[in-house]
């Protein structure tokens, strides 16, 4: 069963929600889906960046009230 | 091309050690063979217990440290240990500065000469801070 792991970067700065997400991808099985939380809008570009680079799946990105939603599946 | 990053980190300045961190972490992530040397005023930043409130140069330095930026310390450690980067102490510097490997923090592996390094950082790209 898929599960979404929720990873809360709020307040942090480039490349801080990028290194929450890895260390939160290293600990999720493949399938899984992680939701990064990111008040850095640098984050919310950046990280999709990765996540094509190192070939993980990225489901979307949405901005709400200041907060960047960025969902990834991990991929291998 | 080889994907080998060499970083050679020389400041003890806030804003050149914290951007020196940014592309050692990003780059090793992202699948880079990354290897820093630390030398000059940066060496002792990395010693074990050591504040890690290196001076600002400018205004965003200031900002850095106020703000929730993550610190160049953990960004260096989150190199080693989420993306295998290798971080090398000068073997000059912690000669004139009197230390031994361990002093210096976990993730900073042993010493190497610059002839080493420099061999090394012939394939790929060179940046220094």
């Amino acid at each position: 069963m898929t599960t979404r792991k929720l990873v809360d970067a709020r307040g942090s700065f480039c490349p801080g929600p990028l290194m929450e997400l890895i260390a939160a991808m290293k600990a999720a099985q493949i399938g899984d889906e992680l939701e990064v939380l990111s008040t850095d809008k640098g984050s919310a570009n950046e990280i999709p960046e990765w996540i094509h680079k190192v070939k993980h799946e990225h489901l979307g990105t949405k901005e709400e009230n200041g907060v960047w939603h960025v969902v990834v599946r991990k991929a291998k | 091309m080889s994907n080998r990053l060499s970083i050679m980190v020389i400041s003890g300045s806030r804003e050149r050690l914290q951007m020196a961190a940014m592309v050692a972490s990003v780059g090793a992530v992202g699948g880079s063979d990354v290897r820093v040397f630390l030398s000059m005023n940066a060496l002792s930043f990395f010693v074990k217990g050591k504040p890690k409130d290196a001076p600002a140069e400018g205004e965003v330095g200031q900002l850095l440290a106020r703000k929730k930026a993550p610190p160049f310390a953990e960004l260096f450690a989150n190199a080693v240990e989420l993306g295998d980067a290798k971080i090398y102490p000068c073997s000059m510097a912690m000669d004139v500065l009197e230390l031994e490997h361990g002093d210096l923090e976990p993730y900073v592996g042993e010493a190497m000469g610059l002839t080493k390094f420099l061999d090394d950082a012939a394939e790929g790209q060179v940046w220094s801070f």
